[in-house]
């Protein structure tokens, strides 16, 4: 077994794991610290395939930004010191089936999924970039979020002509999405004046 | 696997091609990880003598001066000794799972922030794309720790303490990642050693003074960064005056020193970020020196020189790491030295400083920055204050640009590596641009 496998297990299994452990663990804020080991590892899987973007977005979203928040609404809210969560019957059955659906679509996409086909780095060791084992991952993704797809495009002849659409638009219409969930959030959550005062 | 490590890494290679690539790697990744945690331990020893030191000439009194001869310089050490020796208490009332295990969170969060801190001229322990992004992101994990602390110890102090933490820190990490963009948006790179690379030659060149916006970048970021490790005058998080120890109350012996290791240690990456993104890294900012230094190891765009030997570069690449602790150590001396001089905010006057001031400053700066080389260029001609190219040794970063075409129509071409530019021509035509109207 190679060093990248070994660590993978590594991965997989602090993942796989720890996300049972937020399963069976009945108090609140336990459950988020094995949450932080879920999503910590997973973004450590990231980082082991080359996709370091991903990792450290996943790190300061979730880990650092949204479990963050989790535990300090755990803390503001808590009417007594360590609370526990008890789940009835019914919840469980209902996340149960709702788990089982999504690890199907899961399974089902990673089977649909031709690896074989995927480009290889040559691409971007013609364009002078290293290639990814080397660690240079970013370069592509940011080229294609500005609208170049010099992957694509390098071995077009001549300098007319269509060339491929990178994710400009979506990237725009997501973070103008974004803003406005901002400008909602700050609409709901401002000081709500009494009426007639 | 070979993605895990930088290509720069000479131990890498060297290792790889004797004893194979599993082991080779792993035993790398062992020496990288056992140097920075040599640093992560032994820079704490000094930064807290310096502290005492400068806090007792601030108070017009003398610091520690028995401990280990002359300037009590063996001080922290025999603190660290009594430290170890101390019981390690954990409350009854503690959650005792995560009380005993907060204090690794926090270090080990503290640890991850220096994988992509540069030391040196390719002197990194993962030289990744992304390494600006990678130091915030892993930074914003010490809150954890603190948020943890503060809760499992069972006491109202450590839970306001934690609270308070938790509100500061997730507000101050925004303008704190805001200003981090504004030199790299002037760099065009997230990578750190790339980002330093391109501040060499003069000092004119390093990003502090390449506009108006890095400039207040530079000292906005430094207010947010003392913010962000918690030192005082935004130490709310453990204000003694109100909270007893705040989050550290219950905690004793050597889980506490762990709280102020991982302190220490974090204020200076916030130093070392700050160094690298606009005090130009590991170059003393005097450009023949810096010349006869790096030129002779590295060719432009990174490659190494011909004919280097490997003693000589690793002489050279210490001298940089010393320049790079120098400016490090003095951004963590102002830190001292604000601490023992202002006094402690009130948590509202925190919370407004960063929401209602630093905020918005900070986006005004990244917009500024963004927009400055189209005023320049539509002012003077050009999209740089000082004329010519860009440094000697940092232009070859492969950087998106525009440029103007036969057809008078703008389009985004890109400078690779070797300096060739491919055409990836985005907007055909481009109705109302400055440059193409100089044509």
């Amino acid at each position: 077994m190679s060093g990248a496998n070994f660590l993978f297990w590594v991965y997989a299994l602090a993942a796989g794991g720890s996300a049972i452990a937020v399963v069976l663990t009945q108090n609140v804020v336990r459950m988020a610290f094995w949450l932080i080991v879920s999503l910590g590892s997973t973004a450590g899987l990231f980082f082991l395939l080359g996709a370091d973007f991903v990792g450290a977005a996943q790190l300061l979203v979730y880990v650092g930004g949204t479990l963050v928040l989790l535990i300090f609404g755990v803390m503001l809210t808590a009417s007594g010191p360590f609370i526990n969560m008890k789940t009835n019957p019914g919840e469980l059955v209902l996340a149960g089936v709702v788990g089982c659906a999504l690890l199907g679509v899961i399974l089902s996409t990673t089977g649909a999924v031709a690896w074989d086909a995927l480009p290889s780095s040559q691409h971007q060791q013609k364009l002078g970039f290293n290639p990814p084992e080397d660690g240079s991952t970013l370069r592509p993704l940011g080229m294609s979020f500005i609208g170049l797809r010099p992957d694509k495009d390098l071995d077009r002849k001549g300098t007319s002509g269509q060339l491929s659409t990178g994710y400009l638009l979506p990237f725009e219409i997501v973070s103008v999405h974004l803003l406005v969930v901002l400008v909602g959030a700050a609409y709901l959550a401002r000081a709500k004046r009494r009426q007639g005062s | 696997m070979p993605a895990l490590f930088a290509a720069d890494s000479s131990i890498a290679k060297f290792l790889s091609d004797h004893i194979g690539e599993t082991w080779g790697y792993g035993l790398t990744a062992l020496i990288h990880a056992v140097l920075i945690i040599h640093f992560f331990a032994v820079a704490p020893l000094f930064y807290i003598w310096l502290e005492r030191k400068v806090a007792g000439r601030i108070q017009d009194r003398l610091g520690p001066t028995r401990v280990g001869g002359k300037f009590g310089w063996l001080q922290t050490l025999a603190d660290g000794i009594k430290l170890i020796q101390k019981e390690d208490l954990c409350p009854g009332a503690a959650d005792r799972f995560l009380f005993r295990l907060s204090p690794y969170l926090v270090f080990v969060a503290s640890f991850g922030a220096f994988l992509t801190l540069p030391w040196s001229d390719g002197w990194i322990a993962q030289n990744l794309d992304i390494g600006v992004f990678f130091m915030l992101a892993v930074m914003s994990l010490e809150v954890i720790g603190v948020v943890f602390a503060g809760y499992s110890s069972g006491s109202k102090w450590a839970l306001f303490g934690g609270m308070r933490e938790a509100a500061q820190v997730v507000s101050y990490e925004i303008p704190m990642a805001i200003c981090a963009l504004v030199p790299v948006i002037v760099a065009g790179t997230l990578n750190m050693v790339d980002i330093g690379r391109m501040q060499s030659g003069w000092f004119t060149n390093w990003f502090v003074l390449h506009d108006p916006f890095c400039c207040l970048a530079f000292f906005v970021y430094f207010t947010v960064a003392t913010a962000s490790v918690k030192r005082a005058p935004f130490d709310l998080a453990e204000a003694e005056s109100e909270l007893v120890a705040g989050f550290h109350t219950e905690y004793s012996g050597i889980r506490w020193s762990y709280f102020f290791m991982a302190e220490y240690a974090s204020m200076f990456a916030v130093s070392g970020i700050a160094t690298a993104l606009f005090l130009g890294g590991w170059y003393t900012g005097i450009a023949p020196i810096d010349e006869g230094l790096f030129a002779s190891i590295r060719e432009v765009g990174g490659s190494p020189a011909e004919g280097v030997t490997t003693l000589g570069s690793y002489v050279v690449n210490l001298i940089g790491m010393t320049i790079f602790l120098v400016k490090g150590s003095a951004l963590v001396f102002f830190q001292i030295w604000i601490r023992w001089t202002l006094p402690r905010l009130r948590i509202d006057q925190v919370m407004t400083t960063c929401l209602k001031y630093l905020l918005p400053i900070s986006c005004f700066l990244l917009v500024g920055v963004s927009v400055w080389p189209l005023l320049l260029n539509s002012c003077i001609g050009r999209t740089t204050l000082v004329p010519g190219e860009a440094a000697a040794l940092g232009n070859k970063v492969p950087r998106v640009a525009p440029t103007t075409t036969g057809r008078k129509t703008v389009a985004i071409s890109l400078t690779n590596d070797h300096g060739e530019t491919i055409p990836g021509i985005l907007f055909d035509p481009v109705p109302i641009t400055a440059t193409a109207e100089r044509e």
